[in-house]
């Protein structure tokens, strides 16, 4: 176990900058989650904390020791990766000794960790097949195994679930959560699906075109996006984005008008923001009220996903073609074709500037 | 009879020709060679088709020369050794062709195709000074060098190709587990490459065991000979009588080992050959 520190890291392929100035600290036993969209640089990332690849510039430290320049096999991780990569002509157990062979061990010490992983894994009865016999969750779990077996300082985890089908993959989710529990090892784990991020984190750090946007726990990024990029990528379905403009701050933060909503008074301070400055509203689905109108300012509900437990509504919106959308248990007295105006809870409403930064309530700045 | 079913009948009848055909035309030279080695040499220059005894004096009389036997030996000394240092030379370039990335890496590999586009012809007198400057004329080592040289390119072609397709988080993972490049290409690629290995290696066994031209050239006695100059080189009690008898009993001795391989690794060498065209 070991904690894990990046300290200005930058990495160049050829001309293309893909990892930009990345600061993070991974604390002893964490479980961080790297999400994003495709090609924003979380895997790329990761291995440069696996070693796969080189880091152009910055220090990274594991423990207490920089490793910049430490193969792989000493820097003492584990890596699972996206296909699994097991070893096709050895066994399960072969694959899992293969490291602590290539680490001359004793004979006794590989078998005593294989038997042990195994054991955590529930992999004793496979343990002589080769991996074409198994079934892709017991490959994921061979693959887990093989990383563990060597007793990793940190456990890497590449998208380790995108090749299972849906219901394995939940059933595999709650298998790592409950690994982490009991083995209280820091991991690392990349995925671009927000719910596996949000489900399995101990502290979630979005990434967008290499940069860090924001790093917290689900709760902290859920209730309090720094970015109108992690306020989207957060949450599903995603938050409602309106056009508004500020009218003026007001001694309890600000007064905000946007189209089709009218004037909300909003616990958001202003800023350096004058009055007339174009923001972006953002409701996530479950605080946008609906009430019945008529007239221009009503939106007219074009389609209603009913989910057993709960019922989608969606909206046309006025500008832009993203359907906004309405979220409430069910069941909905909405029908599809009806008129009806917005709503927004105003404790729920975020307030974005032209650069898509949040705008800070004042609530929240004093509680911080 | 319906002309549907006319129709049907001859093209079953025409189908079986064409194989009859194709079956002659392919078979038919080395049935005429097997047959000729089994028939006394009496016989020889009566034309018939069928075996009417077994005689086998042809085989006797080849085998109880020295020199034949010593060209056997020398040519499984030969075709082996080329075969071990192709493939080990092979797998080793292909690793760093086919894996590791780096400038020139396209024009290290036209370089090697169009070395092997040269007819052995063409490089005959500057081989022959390589090998008399290095003292291996005379010498099987001097042709182990020689048909490395051209069995090399298809070698290393072949093997890129096929570990070009192995997937790269398979070497990662290895990296991971703390392999060095050497322990990566030996236990975890090697398992997984012995059909490509088993095509390259049979068809450089097949193209060092047949080879002539080198053979004739640097060689010059008969102990240091390998199988086809030496079968080139039997002679008869007289220069007017060629013993074809001798001859076809040491061809089709010397094709055997060759037929015995292919069928020992026929699937492999499928598969192998089409490892490339489609992912299985």
């Amino acid at each position: 176990m070991a904690s894990v520190t990046l300290d200005k890291i930058n990495k160049v392929f050829g001309h293309d900058h893909i990892i930009k100035d990345v600061d993070l600290d991974i604390g002893n036993g964490e479980f961080v989650v790297f999400v994003g969209p495709s090609g924003c640089g979380k895997s790329t990332l990761l291995r440069l904390i696996a070693g796969l690849e080189s880091i152009t510039d910055g220090e990274l430290s594991i423990g207490e020791q920089v490793v910049n320049e430490l193969p792989p096999r000493e820097r003492g991780v584990g890596m699972v990766f996206q296909s699994y990569a097991l070893y096709p002509h050895m066994t399960v157990y072969e694959n899992m000794a293969f490291g602590l062979k290539l680490a001359k061990e004793s004979n006794e010490t590989i078998e005593e960790r294989v038997m042990a992983t195994a054991r955590i894994l529930q992999l004793e009865e496979l343990l002589h097949r080769k991996p074409k016999a198994l079934s892709g969750g017991q490959r994921q779990r061979v693959a887990m195994g093989r990383a563990m077996a060597r007793e990793p300082r940190i456990l890497l985890f590449d998208e380790p679930l995108s090749n299972l089908d849906a219901s394995l993959r939940v059933q595999m989710r709650n298998e790592i959560a409950r690994l982490h529990h009991r083995l209280g090892s820091t991991m690392v784990y990349v995925t671009h699906d927000q719910v596996e991020a949000m489900t399995l984190a101990d502290k979630i750090v979005v990434l967008n075109a290499g940069r860090v946007e924001q790093v917290g726990t689900p709760q902290e990024l859920y209730q309090r996006p720094l970015t109108k990029f992690v306020a989207g990528f957060i949450g599903s379905p995603t938050m409602n984005f309106l056009p508004a403009e500020l009218v003026a701050g007001t001694a309890e933060g600000c007064r905000v008008r946007a189209n089709g909503v009218g004037e909300l008074p909003l616990p958001q301070e202003p800023g350096r923001h004058d009055a007339g400055d174009a923001l972006t509203l953002g409701v996530r689905p479950e605080h946008l009220g609906l009430a019945p109108a008529s007239g221009d300012n009503a939106f007219e509900i074009v389609n209603v996903e009913y989910l057993g437990n709960e019922v989608y509504v969606y909206l046309e919106p006025k500008e832009g073609d993203t359907l906004l959308i309405h979220r409430s248990e069910a069941p909905s007295r909405w029908q599809t074709g009806e008129r009806v105006a917005l709503v927004p809870d105003p404790e729920h409403v975020h307030l974005f500037d032209a650069e898509n930064r949040a705008l800070v309530a004042k609530r929240a700045r004093s509680v911080a | 009879m319906t002309s549907r079913q006319l129709n049907k009948l001859a093209t079953r009848i025409g189908f079986w020709v064409l194989v009859a055909v194709v079956l002659i035309y392919a078979i038919f030279p080395f049935y005429y060679a097997v047959i000729t080695s089994l028939k006394p040499s009496s016989e020889l220059f009566s034309v018939s088709y069928w075996l009417d005894s077994l005689d086998f004096s042809n085989y006797v009389a080849i085998f109880s020369q020295g020199s034949f036997v010593r060209a056997i030996f020398n040519s499984i000394l030969v075709s082996i050794s080329v075969v071990a240092i192709a493939l080990l030379l092979g797998i080793t370039a292909s690793y760093a062709l086919g894996r590791v990335r780096f400038r020139g890496r396209t024009t290290v590999m036209l370089v090697i195709l169009g070395v092997s586009m040269f007819p052995q012809v063409a490089v005959l007198s500057g081989l022959f000074e390589v090998i008399r400057g290095l003292g291996l004329y005379n010498n099987p080592a001097g042709l182990i060098l020689s048909y490395t040289i051209f069995t090399l390119p298809f070698t290393v072609w072949v093997l890129t190709t096929f570990m070009k397709q192995l997937p790269q988080e398979l070497e990662e993972a290895a990296i991971m587990d703390g392999a060095t490049p050497w322990v990566t290409i030996t236990k975890v690629f090697l398992p997984l490459m012995w059909p490509a290995m088993a095509t390259t290696g049979l068809l450089a066994f097949i193209a060092a065991w047949n080879e002539f031209l080198f053979a004739l050239t640097f060689t010059l006695s008969d102990d240091q000979r390998t199988v086809p100059v030496a079968i080139a080189l039997i002679s008869g009690g007289s220069q007017h009588e060629l013993p074809w008898g001798p001859i076809m009993a040491a061809s089709v001795t010397v094709t055997v080992p060759l037929v015995v391989l292919v069928m020992i690794f026929q699937k492999r060498i499928v598969s192998g050959l089409t490892a490339g065209a489609v992912k299985g």
